[in-house]
């Protein structure tokens, strides 16, 4: 099939079977593979990229399901790649960074984007609904104690950069 | 490794319809259950499937007077915010909540939870409680199922291999209670243990027209009706609730599973009834 | 929050005293001028994770590759009598592999060699998903046809399940103090108790992966995820005969190890690189989850029993251990596992006459390996329980009983050491205890319990008018610092501090950063031995080409040994270009660096003065030094479900000294929640030697809904053997977070749970609303109720998980 979708803000073509899933394409397709496989059976959230302002597991979603939407991933957070010298982490990924929000760092990508989609939203730094923004994300490092905190930071009005 | 089996993308339902007709296809809509099931590690994957992602006539929460009609498409997180579910069946938007958590609820949708036919679905005793209705269609035309007759053995439907689910729709009568319960092994992501939906009517003379449905004690969601019984005409009273706990524990018959045990389901599902009778009754 | 402690000395220190006063050892209320006590650098590497640009093993890209996947036993013992390739396959498009292309040794570099590579034919399968036969294909669907195509022949034999039962022995120890007998004899109260806990899984979000690479010399190069590069390098020689140079590991970003990376990924580096080998192309092999769960390490479980003598007042007069742990049905790590578990079973307490005997023994099921505490969680859970369970028996507070028995310096531990110096088990003891309000708590849910007591109803199917009840509980630990007994010595870990000839500062260790912190704390150690600024520091990656053998990243070991390493060969350095330049180093070394061509000082391990370990008596001091913990725990429980949240944790842990606080921080909650969910969600049955549990829907680790808050309390009692007085942080919260939730579900509910995980169903059975709780021994297949489901599933395997029996994608066609 013939799919068009804006990945990180830039238009993409492809020419892929419809039940190739969204996750190989980021990963394989276009190698940005910040997003990661935890699971397969969106269980972990590793995988979670914003689809049309929702948050979403890309192991679940097919091609055919994509034609048309917007798409973005962990890469498109920070205004600048990390190596560059003029890097800039969003301040989210800044909170993250500052709390220690980050240790293995393979559920981070997923993380964000949650984080993401829920401060996007309009969610705010209550504890309770940053849990529940969160719960399709599993941590086995951090306890989630450090997560929640860098998130309560960055949606905090004044935290916007 | 995942497979990647030949999909057809109908653009309208007629399409659909007419794509269904000349073979079987195994259908999709948010993926959350089927992509589970096709990675062909399990079992052969399927061979054709039908992606109703694109079918805007799927979509849509409708009131129409005493009824509520949910488009198949219908996903938790619309369900969740719906005023118009949240004002007339709060228990369903409680059922929407507990399953997965946000990504799931983005994706996944009300007619998926129903074809889907687990024994554990959490919308579908909030389904039997309200004595809903699946209208289901094809090329040969729509029909109506009602719920009670729409799961017939372990995740198999009354869905001919040419139809499609297409609505959900709920009658509201007046002065009518749902409260929906569900045990699971965490708070978030879990398959349940014991799910619960009861639904009653009080004219102030006792309950009536008490709808009481289960989901994981059996191999399909059920209505139980011998509990239903002995509460039909009752005060909800610790008497009331003694005795409905008792005929539910008898009742059921669940299974040793992975995930819990029949003694506990037993034990559970009854303790759940009567916590519910005794809110419901302020003692 | 950082606590200072007092060191305490009645004797002699660990390490010769030089006389200087010691500038790293703070007082309460100090600073040393020049160290500014900050949270700690940011994580040297973080930026790249939170980028998405942290390349771990399955973001490498090697154009070619192929993919590699392992053909693996469905039943739990069986001879293996043949492998036959499907006449309907072009055999030609792939490689397979077997027993007999193994050219090194077909074994399993670790402890005992009991472990093959593969199963050969006409040898004996000894678990279910014991790997037979590897296959390589240059795609997926080619290879998905080989493995259909693929068939075994097996003949069973009858399994043992039961570890208890089985005969065959991996290890045993015994541990014996006083006089057992005059102690019981000496008892007002004699208390009985066994506990049981079961397999853990790891649970790291990254699954194993590996890609082999070969090389034009014949040799390999291993990218892959993993903790310990010479583990796997030394396992990688000698299965494919290969030498130190031609057999190369470099760690990818690894994410997550927790001891589940351990020696699990030599297996599956030597499977890559044998099909890469047979290839010549590279190979990837990325478990899927599934494959994780069930063919690899878990945490061993137990069977822990106590019999304990009190006095009236509390005062432990005499201990009875008896442990059991099940290896699984392959040696691996399980001697060292037992051993820790040993020497922590009668938990951090005084107590003149003991006798502690462990075994380990053989299952037919998946071995079992190293899991955070590796040992004793699953020791110090019993006797933490045990304890609280005696202290309610004598009417006494869980806190009295702890600060009547807690070692105190200069108290001798059952292997006959005296424990010197860095002795915290009172201070964290009281910090928690402060810092939890634990006994205006307690106090409360008495009054409660008191207030509702009674109201319950008769009806196991009836509600009572309190749905909830709340609860707390405490528990308190002790954890060896660094490898058990002569492990270090043996290990002669090297560390390496560089000055490149470009006047770059590069640290060489092989120690791994899988989140931990590794790559800023080791910078940060360096730098202020240099008296350099952090970000001159760089760390070289972990190349077994490059950087020497610091041992493995295992046993909490990384900042108190190995960080202790790169602080001595900093210092070397520093004192080498210093007295060549007669200037500072921080001024000269660039010139110097250009000048001399470069420095390197390799920096060995050396034993700590007075610390003797004797290995066949098992007498002396197991380590170096004890890190200490206490947690206290606050659940609420509902009455009708049995459903437990754990909603408040405090959680304390003596750390010798805080290097990085945020990352000491991170390690402690972290760790605290991995216990929780030990406690509570985690658990894995089996039937038939399978793991039931082997998906991420079926075995459940805590969400953040689920997690508690979690309140890290870190205490500083310095190791003076340590150049950084740093003991480890990594394991110690992870033996502390279940008793302390048991003691809290006992709290609300006034039931005992002696087995983990402490789920609803054994609430409810414990508090006699089911009548009958599950048993981990009883294979899950025996006890179903012939119910609603009365027609098999005959349309073959289910996909779902709520079915009665789960999937098994690894039932492959069997003749």
């Amino acid at each position: 099939m013939n799919i068009r979708l804006l990945v990180n803000g830039s238009p993409v073509e492809l020419d892929v079977p419809g039940m190739r899933r969204l996750l190989d394409v980021l990963r394989e397709d276009l190698g940005l593979t910040g997003t990661k496989e935890g699971c397969g059976e969106g269980e972990c959230g590793a995988c979670s990229v914003i689809l049309d302002g929702q948050v979403v597991d890309a192991c679940l979603v097919p091609m055919s399901q994509v034609d048309g939407s917007t798409v973005r991933t962990v890469e498109g957070l920070a205004r600048r790649p990390a190596r560059s010298p003029d890097r800039r982490l969003d301040e989210l990924q800044a909170a993250f960074l500052a709390t220690g929000g980050a240790q293995c760092g393979i559920c981070t990508p997923g993380m964000l984007m949650a984080a993401r989609a829920y401060i996007d939203a309009g969610g705010g730094p209550d504890e309770d609904a940053i849990r529940e923004a969160i719960a399709g994300n599993l941590c086995r490092c951090t306890g989630y104690t450090k997560i929640v905190e860098a998130i309560a930071q960055a949606a905090t009005p004044q935290a916007e950069v | 490794m995942p497979v990647e089996p030949r999909l057809e993308v109908p653009r309208t339902l007629d399409e659909a319809f007419a794509t269904l007709a000349t073979a079987p296809h195994r259908p999709i809509a948010g993926g959350t259950d089927v992509m589970v099931q096709i990675t062909g590690e399990i079992g052969p994957a399927p061979d054709r499937m039908i992606d109703l992602w694109r079918l805007e006539e799927l979509r849509g929460i409708a009131l129409d007077g005493d009824v509520l009609t949910l488009g198949a498409l219908t996903t938790y997180t619309d369900i969740r915010r719906s005023a118009v579910c949240r004002e007339h069946v709060p228990a369903l938007v409680d059922a929407a909540a507990t399953i997965g958590a946000a990504q799931i609820q983005n994706r996944g949708t009300l007619g998926g939870n129903v074809a889907n036919a687990s024994p554990a679905g959490d919308t579908l005793p909030v389904l039997l409680a309200t004595d809903a209705e699946i209208v289901v269609g094809g090329a040969r035309g729509e029909r109506t199922i009602p719920v009670t007759e729409f799961w017939v053995a372990y995740r198999k439907t009354g869905l001919a291999p040419d139809e499609l689910v297409l609505r959900v729709r709920i009658p509201l009568p007046a002065g009518r209670e749902v409260r929906f319960r569900k045990i699971g092994t965490r708070r978030a992501q879990a398959i349940s243990k014991v799910v619960m939906a009861l639904a009653w009517r009080d004219g102030g003379r006792g309950w009536s027209d008490v709808r009481l449905a289960l989901g994981s004690v059996a191999d399909r969601p059920i209505r139980a009706r011998t509990t239903e019984r002995a509460l039909e005409g009752r005060r909800p009273t610790a008497e009331t609730a003694d005795r409905a706990a008792t005929t539910l524990a008898g009742e059921i018959e669940p299974i040793d599973d992975v995930r819990s045990t029949a003694d506990y389901r037993k034990v559970v599902a009854a303790r759940v009834l009567h916590r519910l009778v005794r809110d419901a009754g302020g003692w | 929050m950082t606590i200072r402690t007092e060191p305490r000395r009645t004797g002699s220190p660990v390490a010769p005293g030089t006389g200087a006063p010691d500038a790293l050892l703070l007082h309460p209320g100090e600073i040393a001028p020049g160290r500014a006590r900050t949270r700690g650098p940011l994580r040297r590497e973080g930026p790249e994770k939170l980028t998405g640009e942290a390349k771990y093993a399955d973001d490498l890209v090697f154009p070619g590759a192929w993919f590699g996947a392992t053909v693996r036993s469905t039943q739990a013992h069986a001879r293996l009598l043949g492998i036959d390739l499907g006449e309907d396959f072009d055999w030609s498009k792939v490689v397979v592999v077997t027993a007999a292309d193994i050219p090194g040794e077909n074994i399993v570099s670790l402890i005992s060699d009991d472990q093959p590579v593969l199963v050969p034919v006409g040898g004996e399968i000894q678990h279910h998903a014991e790997p037979l036969v590897l296959i390589a294909a240059p795609d997926r669907e080619t290879l998905r046809a080989a493995k259909r195509a693929l068939t075994v022949r097996t003949e069973p034999l009858p399994p043992v399940f039961d570890p208890i039962a089985s005969e065959h022995v991996f290890a045993h120890y015994e541990i014996e103090a006083g006089d057992l007998d005059a102690g019981f004899a000496g008892a007002d109260l004699v208390l009985e108790g066994t506990y049981r806990v079961g397999h853990q899984e790891q649970l790291y979000i990254e699954n194993n992966a590996m890609i082999a690479v070969p090389r034009e010399d014949g040799g390999v190069t291993l990218h892959g995820s993993l903790q310990c590069p010479y583990y796997v390098h030394k396992a990688l020689k000698r299965a494919l005969a290969l030498d130190d140079v031609r057999a190369q590991v470099i760690q990818a970003e690894t994410g997550g190890g927790f001891g589940g990376k351990e020696e699990y990924p030599s297996i599956l580096a030597i499977h890559a690189a044998l099909l890469a080998l047979k290839c010549r192309k590279p190979v990837r092999m990325i478990y899927d989850r599934h494959e994780d769960i069930a063919a690899t390490t878990k945490r061993h479980p137990a069977i822990v029993s106590h019999r304990t003598g009190v006095k009236r007042d509390g005062t432990l007069v005499a201990q009875d251990i008896e442990i059991v742990m099940d290896g699984g049905a392959y040696s691996t790590l399980t001697p060292v596992v037992l051993s820790r578990g040993a020497i922590h079973a009668g938990g951090p307490y005084r107590c003149p006459n003991i006798r502690i005997r462990a075994r380990a023994t053989r299952t037919n099921t998946p071995p079992n390996g190293a899991f955070r505490g590796f040992g004793a969680p699953q020791t110090e859970f019993a006797a933490e329980t045990h304890l609280n369970r005696l202290a309610d028996a004598l009417g006494i507070g869980p806190l009295d009983i702890r600060r009547r028995n807690v070692y105190r310096t200069g108290d001798t531990t059952p292997t006959g050491q005296v424990l010197l110096e860095s002795v915290a088990g009172e201070e964290v003891l009281e910090r928690g205890a402060e810092a939890a309000e634990f006994e205006r708590l307690l106090e409360r849910s008495a009054r409660a319990r008191t207030k509702a007591g009674g109201s319950r109803s008769s009806s196991p199917l009836a509600t009572g008018p309190v749905r909830r009840a709340s609860g707390i509980g405490l528990a308190l630990a002790w954890h060896g610092a660094g490898f058990t007994g002569s492990g270090e010595v043996k290990l002669a870990s090297v560390a390496s501090v560089e000055l490149t000839a470009a006047g770059q500062i590069r640290i060489l260790t092989a120690s791994t950063e899988m989140g931990q912190g590794t790559k800023t704390i080791f910078p940060q150690l360096v730098a202020d031995a240099l008296d350099v600024p952090y970000e001159a520091v760089e760390i070289a990656p972990q190349d077994t080409a490059f950087v020497p053998d610091s041992g493995p990243t295992v046993a909490s070991r990384t900042a108190m040994v190995v960080g202790g390493l790169c602080i001595k060969a900093a210092e070397r350095l520093r004192a080498t270009v210093e007295s060549a330049t007669g200037g500072t180093f921080a001024a000269t070394y660039r010139d110097h660096a250009r000048q001399s061509g470069g420095v390197r000082i390799d920096q060995k391990f050396e034993p700590y003065p007075g610390v003797h370990f004797d290995d066949e008596t098992y007498r002396g001091d197991a380590y170096p030094a004890f890190g200490w913990a206490s947690c206290v725990a606050e659940v609420e429980v509902d009455l009708d479900t049995g459903e437990v949240a754990v909603t408040n944790v405090v959680a304390v842990d003596d750390v010798g000294r805080v290097i990085h606080e945020t990352l000491a921080e991170g390690q402690v909650e972290g760790g605290t929640l991995q216990a929780i969910g030990y406690a509570t969600i985690e658990e894995m049955k089996l039937h038939d030697g399978r793991y039931l549990n082997d998906r991420l829907a079926t075995y459940l680790i805590p969400t953040a809904l689920d997690a508690p808050r979690i309140t890290a309390i870190l205490v500083e009692a310095p190791f003076s053997g340590a150049p950084h007085r740093a003991k480890g942080v990594g394991e110690l919260p992870m033996d502390v977070g279940a008793p302390a939730v048991v003691a809290a579900i006992h709290d609300a509910t006034g039931a005992w749970i002696h087995e983990l995980p402490a789920t609803p169903e054994r609430i409810l059975a414990a508090l006699g609303a089911t009548t009958a709780a599950p048993s981990p021994t009883v294979p899950a297949g025996r006890r179903r109720v012939e119910g609603a489901i009365r027609a098999p599933i005959d349309e073959g395997t289910d996909p779902r998980p709520d079915a009665p029996t789960d999937p098994q994608p690894l039932r492959g066609p069997q003749k």
